[in-house]
Parts: C-alpha cells; structure tokens; sequence
C-alpha cells in the first residue's frame, strides 16, 4: 500500500494560472523523493496540497489510504501532525529559544488549553533533548534562535519536525539560503533520517546535482506537470532540457560531471 | 543623444515642481493679505512678551499641589486607555492580518474600522464625545480610547504580518491549534513592537490629553485654560513647564523600557 496517492490533483489560483495540472503519481513508505523544476513551476504548491496548506481544486490525494480532501477541524490536525515540514527560510520564532522552538513539534497533538500555555510532558522535553544531540546542538539547546547560523536553524527545524514523529516529512527548498557545507549536513542529516528512521522525505530542489546524488527517484514538473518521475539513474540530457525549458548547453550542470562526483 | 534627454528632462520637472511651490506660496501670501516682514520681526517681539508674562512666580507655585493633581488624572487617562485600547485592539488586529485571520470578511471589517477610528481627530472626538457624557473624565478617556484603538490596530496588523507569518505557517503545518498558535508564535514574535508601540502611544495621549483637556474641561487641559483665559499667565506656564516635564519623564522611562525588551 503506497503512503501517499495523488489523483488528478489540480491547482488555479483565479481564473488564469494553473500552478498544477492534473499530477497523479504514488510515494512508497521509505521513499526519498526529489522534485525539481524551475521557479514558479508548482513545485512549492504541490508540497502544501500534501498536508493542506494550500487547498487544490479538483482532485485528491491518499494518505494512508484516507481521502484528505474530506478532513476537517480535529482530523485535519491529525493528519497535519503525521508529516512535518522544513522550509527555506526555517520559519522559527527567532525570539524564543531552540528547545522551546522544536517542542512547538509536539503542539499538534495537543488539547486546546495545553497547547495555549505551552504545557509539554517532561518526556517530551527530554525527547527533545536527545533529537538536538543527535543533530550536533546540544550547546545550543538554551540559546535563542537568533545567535544561530543559518545551518543550526535549519537543524533546528529539523528537529521541530522530528519531534513530531512523522511518517513523512516536506523540505520546501531546504538548502537554498544555505552555503554548500552547510547545505550538506543538511541534507545528510535527511538522507539519515530517511535510512535510519525510515521516514518517507519529500525534497523539493533548485540543485539537480544534490537532487541527483541524494534522491532514489526524481520527479521533474514543468508549469505544473511532471515531465519525468523515475530514478536519477534513468534520466537523460533532455529530458532536464525540457523540464527546465531551455535548450542543449544553457544550464551549468551536464550529466556526465555530477555521475564522475556521485 | 537619449540619455542626454533624460537627464534635461529630470531637471525640467524639477524646475517645473519647484516653480509650482513657489506660485502658490506667493498667490496664497497675496489671497490672505500677509506681510512677510511684518511677520518676521515680530517674532521676537513675541518671545520678550513671553519672558516677561510667562515666569512661575510665588503665587503659581502655591497653585502647584493643585496643578499635580489635575496632571495625574491626565496621565492616569492617558495610560489606562492606551493599555486598555491597545488590549482590544490586539484582539481585533488578530482577526485583521493576513496571517491570523479567520475569514476575510471580518478582516475588512476589522481594517475598515479601524480606519474610521484612526482618521478622525482626537479633538473631533472629544467634540462628539462631548454631546454624550458631557465634561467629565470619560469624554476624554473615550476620544484618547478610539484614536488609540484605531493606530494600534493597523500597527499590530501590520507587525504580526511582518513579524509571524513565517513561523505561523510552520506552527500551522504541525497541526497546531489557532489559539496555540497565536500563544506559542505571533505573540512571542510582536511583544518587542507591542510593547513599544503602546509606550508610543501612552507618550501620545499625555501629549493629546492636554488639547483634550482644554475642549472638555478636564485634568491639566482645563487648568491651563483656567489660568489662560483668567489672565494668570505665570499659573499657566507652570502648567505648560509641568508637563513638558512629565513628557521627558515618561519619554525617558519608556525609551530603557524599550532597551530591555528589544
């Protein structure tokens, strides 16, 4: 049983735009998946269609074999707290301090009044603890989230979405703000997660390098459509030339110099 | 030859503006009848009469007890209908911005309102306010009540906006509740700017409390009109020295309130 089906999904912002046009496809449990594509090509909003940020016009998604479109007020949040999201630009509460941004993980699960006083269990705490060990933070677990580096407040919200215990988690352009050592921690840190914990990841990636190096299949969308979903191994020249749109020796990258780095 | 003609017509716009201004100051000297050098010297004249009528002398400091009393029921005003309009306004900017509103209905409700609120002047405020409570401490209460409540509402709209929309959309992908989310992100993002922006006000309304005061006939507003229009200037200056000194005061104790929040 595939963990997530997407059927005929379908997205217009006003009456012009399409930003998804009919994308069906699966995603196994276990799967680390990369989505590429150029700016503007609906990557972002397909991401959000998964855990209902953003909703889609026609079509429908299965997570778990559920239908997510019908999901309202304490079922939606439910199925909110089984995938967590990584973002560009970290989203935290920059004034708080890191351990109290990573329990915000665990405000999902939460009765309305415990998570208006912010009451966490002490488990909770020391599960917290022991993610920002594991990711290389514990000097930094009492410090606010503004004295950090731009690559310990993407692992900080790596642990916020860990802490969730996901079965799936969303990185929208995780290393884009990132320098490139950075950049690999970050996404060695997803490549554990997803071995060790067996967490299904959803990467969407302006680098088709790191996508190509990182990801067991890539699914490449052009103006809202998948022009090509199989493994990096199997895609070709081309078909990059098509799913960024440009012609033969206009991109940086050629495939023959990211196979002799990987 | 092109950019030569971009350059000379700045300039001609320049002149042009600048002829303008120059017009209509002279066609408006002209239409009032005013003498521009009669206007200028005699603003020294006006600072000698100053220094000879508006020095506190022994029976203006006899009236001072009565005087602090009057100004501590104008900071008293000011404060608690800044705080308590900053309060209400916190609620209804929350349903206001973008980020936290619940639908967009009451979003142009809440802007729309505060709108009205905000662009109608404190003094017309005391002057309608008047026809209803008459002069006592309410009329100026309310009017400082509604100026406040409709600047804090756009301000507030506009820093929770700035300030948490980005970890709002984090909190909201892990399946938070609203209510945690205001608690546990927007409001631990705005409380530097909340807090600013109500000291902003209170130093406002003192300010404003005064010109209240002289249209309702209350606090250090009507003592000034007292001794003003009774001709006892040095009693009036003692006023007017009175509370630029309570505006320093609060200034200066606001601004290292701001330093140990921000």
């Amino acid at each position: 049983m595939p963990l997530l089906v997407a059927k005929h999904v379908t997205k217009r912002y006003g009456q012009q735009t399409l930003a998804l046009d009919d994308m069906s496809f699966s995603i196994e449990k276990g799967e680390f998946v990369a989505i590429i594509g150029p700016s503007g090509a609906g990557k972002s909003t397909l991401l959000r269609c998964i855990n209902r940020m953003i909703e889609m016009s026609s079509g429908d998604m299965f997570f778990n074999d559920v239908s997510i479109n019908n999901l309202r007020g304490t079922d939606l949040r439910h199925h909110r707290t089984q995938i967590g999201m990584i973002f560009q630009h970290y989203n935290l509460v920059n004034r708080l301090s890191v351990i109290e941004n990573v329990l915000h993980g665990r405000l999902g699960y939460k009765s309305t009044l415990a998570g208006m006083i912010g009451l966490y269990t002490e488990e909770e705490k020391r599960q917290a603890i022991d993610i920002l060990t594991t990711l290389g933070l514990e000097e930094q677990i009492y410090k606010r989230c503004d004295q950090l580096s731009g690559g310990q407040k993407q692992r900080v919200g790596i642990a916020r979405a860990l802490i969730q215990n996901p079965q799936m988690i969303l990185c929208d352009e995780p290393i884009a703000s990132l320098d490139p050592s950075a950049a690999k921690i970050i996404m060695d840190t997803l490549k554990d997660i997803n071995q060790r914990l067996g967490i299904t990841v959803i990467v969407n990636l302006h680098q088709v390098d790191v996508a190509l190096r990182y990801a067991h299949r890539l699914i490449g969308v052009n103006r809202g459509k998948i022009i090509f979903d199989g493994s990096p191994r199997a895609i070709v020249n081309e078909q990059i030339y098509q799913i960024y749109g440009s012609e033969a020796g206009e991109l940086i990258l050629d495939l023959e110099d990211s196979y002799a780095k990987a | 030859m092109l950019k030569l003609d971009f350059f000379a017509r700045q300039r001609l716009i320049f002149a042009g503006a600048f002829a303008l201004v120059i017009g209509i100051s002279y066609g408006s000297i002209m239409v009032t009848e005013y003498d521009v050098v009669k206007g200028i010297t005699s603003i020294p004249k006006a600072f000698s009469w100053l220094a000879e009528n508006f020095i506190p002398n022994d029976a203006a400091m006899k009236r001072l007890p009565k005087i602090l009393e009057k100004l501590q029921e104008t900071i008293l005003v000011s404060i608690s209908s800044a705080t308590v309009a900053s309060a209400l306004a916190l609620i209804v900017a929350l349903l206001g911005s973008n980020t936290t509103r619940i639908n967009q209905g009451f979003s142009i409700f809440a802007r729309g309102t505060a709108t009205i609120f905000r662009n109608i002047d404190v003094s017309a405020w005391a002057l309608i306010l008047l026809f209803s409570f008459g002069q006592s401490s309410f009329t100026g209460y309310f009017a400082l009540f509604f100026v406040t409540f409709g600047f804090m509402v756009r301000v507030l709209i506009e820093t929770i906006d700035e300030v948490s929309s980005e970890s709002v959309e984090a909190l909201r992908a892990t399946g938070a509740s609203y209510t945690s989310i205001i608690t546990q992100s927007v409001i631990p993002s705005c409380i530097p700017q909340m807090v600013s922006w109500i000291l902003f006000m209170i130093e406002t309304n003192i300010r404003s409390a005064t010109l209240v005061g002289i249209l309702t006939g209350t606090g250090i507003g009507f003592s000034f009109d007292l001794y003003y229009k009774s001709m006892n200037y040095s009693a009036a200056s003692l006023v007017i020295l009175v509370i630029v000194i309570t505006v320093l005061i609060i200034e200066f104790f606001s601004n290292s309130v701001r330093r140990a929040v921000l």
